[in-house]
């Protein structure tokens, strides 16, 4: 699996716990997942955007 | 006057006794979830043991290390601290001889990162389970 597909798996499941540990509705555990999902996808792939021209 | 415990209201105070509490808080650091279960959260028992073994597996599939307690190394005696934050897995793979971890693999830190984060969110579980069992929430 690639460097990007770890890094969704673990924004997943992640996300997944978080979510449900801070909400008690399952449509607002929902809500919560996806969007701390999305953040986590986000960032990465900002963060990987950003670093790009850096030398090694 | 005997009364049926029918609500999670009420099964929640009768879980906070002391002893009650240390039992939930043990059998949820034992078995990611098994204080929720406990409590009758089962959406929410269900859902921690499947994310937290899972990601727990995964960690030791991706040649992740579970870190020995090496205080003389700080860091690593932190890993091990939060490696043990998930209980029976842990004591298994320990006992089975897993999670020596393979430096030299590509997937090495991406498994020792899987194996810290399900322990320390484990040990976010353990403090849910505990103020569920106080009344808190």
């Amino acid at each position: 699996m690639s460097h990007f597909g770890l890094l969704l798996v673990f924004a997943f499941l992640v996300s997944t716990v978080f979510a449900v540990l801070l909400r008690d509705d399952p449509k607002a555990q929902l809500r919560t997942g996806a969007m701390m999902f999305a953040g986590f996808a986000a960032a990465a792939l900002a963060l990987a955007w950003l670093m790009y021209p850096l030398p090694l | 006057m005997t009364t049926t415990k029918s609500t999670a209201a009420e099964r929640v105070r009768a879980a906070a006794e002391p002893g009650t509490l240390v039992l939930v808080c043990l059998a949820s650091w034992a078995v990611p979830g098994a204080g929720h279960l406990w409590l009758g959260r089962r959406q929410k028992g269900l859902v921690f043991l499947v994310a937290l073994t899972t990601m727990f597996v995964i960690g030791l599939f991706l040649d992740g290390r579970i870190f020995p307690f090496d205080w003389s190394e700080p860091l690593v005696a932190l890993a091990a601290i939060a490696d043990v934050g998930l209980g029976v897995p842990w004591v298994i793979a320990r006992m089975a001889s897993q999670g020596a971890g393979v430096v030299t693999a590509v997937t090495y830190e991406y498994g020792n990162c899987f194996l810290i984060v399900s322990g320390l969110l484990n040990s976010l579980v353990i403090l849910d389970a505990f103020d569920i069992a106080q009344g808190r929430k």
